[in-house]
């Protein structure tokens, strides 16, 4: 039997090589996992990547404290099953220690919050690789991210100082204070994600399939109702509707998307399909055209 | 069939964005939400037309400037193929972005305007094009609208660079012109009703065509060893696998190999690529390799086949492509980092310097400054297995790191 080299395999075989330098090169790196399907496609890479062995780094979930259960639930399960370390650092800790404020208002989100979280604990644990699973199909300051991603000591993206990224040799040397952030599946789509799941037959959240939810309209948006942590006027009316999530991040940014699909094949028609932007349903993208540079620099992953 | 990742070069106002734009779109590669956010600011800024360079100029400071800054890269998807594109600058000053651009892709574009022919900046496009052997580059001969859609002109500037073609290094690659404009969409994607003499493909059909071996130089099997696999549990307990990607050929069960430096004889026993064993694993496949004996192999190592050798020297000489404001001089000491492999190395001696234009040699050279391209020898603390660029692009290419700020301050090509 041959190993080939289909588009979806190429892409998996540059990943694994990424995923193999991270753990060559650094001395304590860590898998930033948030429990959506693209780093749980990483964990499934870093599986293969270092097999018969166990993945040499932790996982690391900065929660936000509003993140739909069933992603909680899955994510507990699978460090289980793996046999895994798991490191999660809480967004509410950030708050009761009066480092971050929480929003209010109608978009109020802690997605931004997250940032000083994550920064504290990288601090806290001194990891100098950080694996994200940011691609740079989502949005167009993230096409110029590299796949190592120098950060300096504020955790901070200086786009005009990025090291030019040669062939596929990975530059891993940093100075003291500075850190990597590290992104695998910098070259995937979406659509790419979608096929390797389904390809490897990969478990995900169940909230990525097509299920009845209480939701409301809002901006052309569809929110979850079923749970507090979305603001909700009086006058924006309670419904139920088929729907799915195509994104799984912070529950008060994350809009759902109507959607009959209930199986992965189905899900990857859809996407295919598809003539709106995964990123069109993150609201936290749409508060400038430059949103998401911004939250770059600020070290946001 | 695999990714194919094509770099593009033009100048300012060459309009590589409004075509990158133009393919997206005949392609609907534009989701409803972009193309909005495309048609609300080209409304805002009083256009007539979509400004489809919005869909890629990323950063706020190219949006202000209206040009592309870094390397931006680009995905698209056609029933064939899966596309990534490597959007370069291609302003003098950019030429190491030009370097990084070009480096990852195995097919470029270089646009040239109908209305100014081939320019200076063209020549350097291609030389850079010609350096790197990128196999198949079009020459996409732009804003054909705006000259009456000429054949005359088309022509005209297929002549003035077929004449520069003479001068490349890199004979074999392969060139094909089209005249296009991005703005109207003509031989982008769909065939132009307005160029009936042009009888070729359109720039998409060009790409869609193009077969492995049109893109791909494949050299010989080598195998760096990237990382040593060893369980330790109760199933895998003597179990000890080298993992790597393979660069060129392919490796098979049972090949007779060497470990360099060491120059140890095994046999290959088996090849993983997760839990599953192959029998054979080509180029680009990033396995797991077990040998029949065991021996000390460890990170940097190289795997080759008997028979098969790389040149193996303390010493070598290459085309270096200097990307840094800090200039390379003559006794300083680098990292070079070939492939994983990392060694200490100074700079012997600064050969030449190259005019990426096409124009010659400048000798007598005492340092270099960014974007500079010279021929440059090395000498290092301990050897390493490279093969020469031309014969094999990864195992001939290396990058040097700033021993101090630890930033990749060149890149370079062996001779």
């Amino acid at each position: 039997m041959n190993k080939d080299t289909s588009h979806i395999n190429s892409l998996e075989n540059e990943a694994i090589y990424i995923i193999r330098e991270v753990a060559a090169q650094f001395e304590k790196p860590v898998l930033l996992f948030s429990g959506g399907k693209d780093s749980i496609t990483l964990v499934r890479l870093a599986v293969k990547a270092f097999y018969p062995a166990k993945i040499p780094f932790p996982l690391m979930h900065i929660d936000t404290g509003h993140n739909f259960p069933e992603t909680i639930e899955f994510r507990d399960r699978l460090v289980k099953e793996l046999g895994l370390e798991l490191i999660v650092r809480n967004v509410q800790d950030s708050i009761d220690e009066g480092k971050v404020k929480e929003e209010s208002g109608r978009y109020a989100s802690r997605n931004q919050l997250q940032t000083t979280t994550l920064l504290d604990a990288i601090e806290e644990f001194k990891f100098d690789a950080c694996i994200g699973g940011a691609r740079r199909d989502e949005e167009k300051a993230r096409a110029k991210e590299r796949i190592f991603s120098v950060r300096d000591d504020f955790g901070q993206w200086d786009e005009k100082k990025q090291r030019p990224e040669l062939f596929d040799m990975l530059n891993g040397q940093i100075n003291l204070g500075q850190n990597v952030r590290v992104f695998p599946i910098s070259n995937w789509t979406e659509l790419d994600v979608w096929s390797y799941i389904e390809q490897e037959n990969i478990e995900i959240p169940s909230i990525y399939f097509a299920h009845t939810r209480k939701v409301f309209l809002r901006d052309g948006m569809i929110w979850s109702a079923e749970d507090e942590v979305v603001y909700r006027d009086d006058n924006e009316q309670v419904i139920e509707e088929l729907v799915r999530f195509r994104t799984v991040g912070d529950m008060s940014c994350t809009a759902a998307v109507l959607s009959d699909a209930t199986t992965i094949s189905k899900v990857v028609e859809e996407i295919r399909e598809s003539t709106i932007s995964e990123r069109g349903a993150r609201i936290d993208d749409k508060r400038s055209e430059a949103a998401m540079e911004k939250r770059k620099q600020q070290g946001y992953f | 069939m695999e990714v194919i990742k094509i770099a593009t070069a033009g100048s300012v106002d060459d309009g590589k964005s409004t075509l990158i734009g133009r393919i997206l779109y005949d392609t609907k590669s534009l989701t409803t939400d972009k193309l909005e956010a495309i048609e609300k600011t080209s409304k805002q800024r009083g256009y007539d037309y979509l400004d489809f360079s919005l869909a890629t100029d990323g950063l706020v400071a190219e949006r202000e400037q209206g040009i592309t800054i870094d390397v931006a890269h680009i995905y698209f998807s056609t029933a064939k193929k899966s596309y990534i594109i490597a959007d370069t600058p291609g302003h003098v000053e950019y030429t190491r972005n030009m370097v990084t651009g070009a480096s990852t892709s195995q097919a470029s574009i270089i646009l040239i305007d109908a209305r100014k022919g081939v320019i200076e900046q063209t020549n350097r496009h291609f030389f850079i094009n010609n350096l790197l052997r990128i196999k198949d580059v079009v020459v996409a001969i732009n804003k054909m609208d705006l000259v009456d859609y000429s054949e005359d002109i088309y022509n005209k500037i297929k002549a003035d660079f077929t004449e520069l073609m003479s001068k490349r290094d890199y004979q074999d690659q392969k060139i094909t012109f089209i005249p296009v404009s991005a703005l109207k969409g003509d031989n982008v994607v769909n065939k132009s009703q307005k160029m009936p003499w042009y009888k070729g493909q359109s720039l998409l059909e060009h790409f869609e065509q193009l077969d492995k071996a049109d893109i791909y130089n494949v050299g010989t099997p080598r195998f760096p060893v990237q990382y040593v696999i060893r369980p330790k549990t109760e199933e895998f307990h003597d179990f000890r696998g080298y993992a790597g990607k393979i660069y060129g050929g392919e490796l098979s069960v049972g090949d007779d190999i060497l470990v360099l430096p060491s120059k140890t004889r095994s046999k290959i026993k088996d090849i993983y690529f997760y839990d599953q064993k192959y029998q054979t694993a080509s180029r680009r496949s990033s396995v797991t390799i077990t040998l029949e004996n065991d021996i000390n192999v460890s990170r940097g190592d190289m795997i080759v086949k008997d028979g098969d050798l790389p040149t193996i020297d303390k010493e070598f000489t290459a085309n270096v492509c200097w990307m840094d404001s800090k200039q390379l001089v003559p006794g300083a000491k680098y990292v070079v980092q070939h492939g994983i492999n990392k060694v200490l190395g100074r700079v012997e001696r600064i050969n030449h310097k190259i005019h990426p234009d096409y124009s010659g040699i400048e000798k007598n050279v005492t340092e270099l400054g960014v974007n500079d391209i010279a021929s440059v020898t090395f000498k290092l603390n301990k050897p390493i297995f490279y093969d020469q660029f031309k014969n094999h692009r990864t195992n001939g290419s290396f990058i040097l790191i700033d021993t101090q700020s630890n930033n990749t301050v060149g890149a370079g090509f062996i001779q």
